[in-house]
């Protein structure tokens, strides 16, 4: 193998690296170029003006609107969907009563496994859609005003999207409703991995059902709930899709429930202001990679050998 | 590294050859990247030369009075949205091709204008001729800051295709130049003509005997009696596009005026909208909302649900132009007895210096001819053909949509009442047409800017100076931007 062994290597390594290097790291090195510049995304060449563009999102309100919802974002949606997912994927795995002795789900548990599942299967789109709908005034529809009049709660009727200070708690709302059920289903497989006499053995020393809860699943399941965590940050990072159909491209009301991902859009395809775009794009890698480094580091722990 | 060392014991001189060899194999691996780099977005321009080099040209005669070479190719490219792209197909290019045989057409459609040609355009290789329309629209004050569009002048100057006495500039409506200058320079041609108004439902109307308002009093009297019977007498574009209600007001602002006002309002003047006229008008408008006369929860709606309610006969007024006609036809075709039509705004004073009979009015539709095109004559000769009398009459007939080409729709029979009643407008207004600039020149002055304080303004939470103060600031925003490039219009 002496000879010839370099020209061997690469020339199993030069396409996928040069693939990589042409449609991943060029583009992230011209994005940054692209935000030193003031580029309108239509000439061919481009000014460069330095860091005018970082000056300028410093004294940008509204993108400090925007900041503060993905903070909303990237904090509450995670949590609640978390929450939530492992609370569904433990009833549906271990929370049955006991029957026999054996440890299973509650009733009806592989029906649930699938309910869970649906909007996972609806585009974003769909979804957007359809609680645009949920929380459109009565007379135009609105499902979640007509059920509250419908149960004599008439007087929590809202114009909901009209209220710039509930936007983007109905976009964390949305999200976590489309999020939940993929994690059901990931956190699922993870206790299923779960050796049900370590269950059994906790159940006949007399420990809860929170117990095992706290003391078993959790630790066993923590690997996927890291995992599940990095990914949901960075979709929550994003939140694009939802906040473009519901809100449309200004964030909705008075811009209330802006998020980067929008702003960057707007910049770029509807002000024609390509430089201040990619500024903002460069902003929200930077973030997304603290994000995932900061929960990385935050959630490591012991990893559990199963035996 | 070690291997390199063990194979040869002279060390040094290896590893500089080993460092060469590296260097060489780096250079192959970036060698197609490389020159991928330079022919990408930031790669740098270098046509340059390509913009240098002149357009083709033919001899200019009476003929062919814009001298288009006559044996070029010519590459179109057509919004395929409403108004479809069949009216290019069928009835533009078979009159182009019939004077100009030799000619090859190259016709293309896009639902995404900006997606497929903003690429060509950074590439210096744009089409010759652009309907840059449609929810992909590319911005018209960017591209012109650019200096990728072409001067459309000498279309303007040329004799019109039906009669060589009238310039091209004289066949068209008043204001459709206008409509798309740029300090001074004609570089958008706007084809169709859109009138706004106030539209009401006119079956409503007729059976319980409610008169057409021509005053705000009477208007106010008016939405009393039509609150009476339970119908809630004004909706607006919801949540989606307050600023619609921006229509009436500012029209209703410059009847009362004149139309100076608007001007000021263009070249954003400080305190434009401090200007009495408009506080009249925003207060007048305000009191839609302080008597709840507006359709309730509209505020909370997207704008189609607010339009179709308004359709189906649960309020009575709408501001818009003379789209809503086409945009709410299904809702429109439920009740065959449903009958819209358009009236001028109100006027808020008796001493009002323009009639009642004013609109506004502006051409819509843009086609555009990019700076670099190969062939921006012929381009331009086909916009000629376009506004000939034939061709124009054509487009209306086929799309229900007026054209800005002075009588071509008069022989045209509109079915659509909504249309027709707003061409009787049109033609009863005469000379007396307004319309302002600064949502084209600065959409984000209109859009989220002044958009959002008037939708407070309508749900009544500020007060009307708190209006012309958040309206002054936005201006005032617009006005301090360096990066935005200003224009001015004198009238």
């Amino acid at each position: 193998m002496r000879h010839g062994k370099y020209p061997f290597i690469l020339a199993f390594l030069l396409p996928p690296v040069g693939i990589y290097a042409i449609y991943m790291l060029s583009p992230y090195i011209q994005a940054i170029y692209i935000s030193m510049t003031d580029w309108s995304g239509f000439t061919s060449s481009q000014t460069f003006i330095g860091f005018d563009n970082y000056v300028a999102m410093w004294h940008d309100d509204q993108l400090r609107t925007a900041l503060r919802n993905n903070l909303i974002l990237v904090l509450v949606v995670p949590v609640l969907t978390l929450l939530l997912g492992l609370f569904f994927a433990s009833m549906l795995n271990v929370g049955g009563r006991r029957r026999g002795g054996a440890v299973t789900g509650v009733r009806g548990a592989s029906i649930y496994k699938v309910v869970y599942f649906f909007p996972q299967v609806l585009s974003v789109a769909i979804i957007g859609i359809v609680f645009k709908y949920v929380f459109a005034p009565e007379n135009a529809g609105g499902i979640l005003n007509r059920v509250l009049g419908a149960v004599g709660l008439g007087g929590l009727q809202r114009l909901w999207l009209a209220e710039p200070n509930y936007l983007i708690w109905i976009v964390v709302l949305v999200m976590t409703w489309s999020f939940v059920g993929f994690y059901v289903v990931l956190f699922s497989a993870a206790m299923q991995s779960i050796p049900r006499d370590i269950y059994e053995a906790a159940l006949l020393d007399g420990s809860s059902r929170l117990t095992t809860f706290r003391k078993i699943t959790v630790p066993l399941v923590w690997d996927t709930v890291q995992v599940g965590w990095v990914y949901m940050a960075i979709q929550a990072m994003d939140g694009f899709a939802t906040v473009h159909i519901m809100l449309g491209i200004n964030g909705g009301v008075q811009g209330a429930g802006d998020v980067l991902g929008i702003a960057m859009y707007r910049e770029a395809f509807s002000e024609a202001d390509f430089g201040y775009a990619a500024a903002i794009g460069v902003l929200m890698l930077i973030l997304t990679m603290v994000v995932s480094i900061v929960f990385m580091r935050g959630l490591r722990r012991e990893r559990v050998e199963l035996a | 590294m070690s291997s390199s060392i063990e194979r040869t014991p002279a060390a040094a001189g290896t590893d500089r050859r080993t460092f060469l060899q590296r260097v060489a194999l780096t250079g192959v691996a970036l060698g197609p990247g490389g020159a991928f780099l330079a022919s990408c977005a930031t790669g740098g321009g270098d046509d340059d030369d390509d913009a240098a080099s002149p357009a083709p040209t033919g001899d200019v005669s009476d003929d062919n009075p814009l001298g288009i070479p006559t044996d070029q190719p010519l590459e179109i490219y057509i919004f395929d949205g409403g108004f479809g792209d069949a009216y290019a197909t069928e009835l533009h290019q078979p009159m182009f091709a019939e004077r100009w045989p030799d000619v090859t057409i190259e016709h293309r459609a896009a639902v995404d204008i900006g997606a497929e040609l903003q690429p060509r355009f950074v590439a210096g290789d744009p089409p010759d001729f652009v309907n840059n329309s449609g929810d992909g629209q590319m911005d018209t004050a960017t591209l012109v800051a650019d200096g990728l569009l072409y001067d459309l002048s000498p279309l303007y100057d040329a004799p019109s295709w039906d009669d060589p006495n009238v310039t091209v500039r004289d066949s068209l409506l008043p204001g459709t130049i206008e409509s798309g200058t740029f300090n001074g320079t004609p570089y958008v041609f706007n084809y169709a003509f859109t009138v706004f108004g106030t539209w009401y439902n006119k079956t409503l109307m007729d059976e319980n005997g409610w008169p057409v308002p021509t005053t705000w009093q009477e208007m106010m009297d008016v939405c009393a009696d039509i609150a009476a019977a339970g119908i809630a007498p004004w909706v607006y574009q919801g949540v989606t596009a307050p600023r619609y209600m921006n229509w009436p007001l500012l029209a209703m602002a410059a009847k009362l005026a004149g139309p100076e006002i608007l001007v000021a309002i263009d070249n954003l003047e400080p305190g434009a909208w401090g200007n009495e006229a408009v506080k009249e008008s925003a207060a007048a408008i305000r009191q839609l909302a302080e008597n709840s006369y507006f359709l309730p929860g509209v505020e909370g709606m997207e704008f189609r649900d607010a339009q179709g309610l308004w359709a189906r006969g649960q309020a009575v007024f709408c501001p818009s132009g003379s789209w809503l006609e086409n945009e709410e036809a299904d809702a429109i075709a439920e009740n065959e007895t449903f009958e819209l039509a358009m009236m001028p705004d109100p006027l808020l004073s008796p001493d009002a210096v323009m009639p009642l009979e004013t609109v506004r009015a502006t051409a819509g539709e843009p086609y555009i001819i990019p700076a670099d095109a190969k062939n921006p004559l012929a381009a331009m000769e086909y916009m000629r053909v376009m506004l000939s009398m034939d061709a124009a009459r054509g487009f209306s007939e086929r799309v229900t949509s007026l054209t800005a080409v002075v009588g071509a729709s008069d022989g045209v029979q509109i079915d659509a009442p909504g249309l027709s009643s707003a061409q009787a407008a049109l033609q009863a207004a005469g000379t007396n047409v307004v319309n302002w600039f600064y949502p084209v020149w600065y959409p984000t002055m209109e859009n989220p800017g002044i958009d959002q304080v008037t939708a407070a303004l309508l749900r009544a939470e500020i007060t009307v100076d708190q209006w012309v103060e958040q309206c002054e600031a936005v201006a005032t925003t617009i006005r301090d931007d360096d990066s935005i490039t200003k224009q001015t219009r004198e009238s």
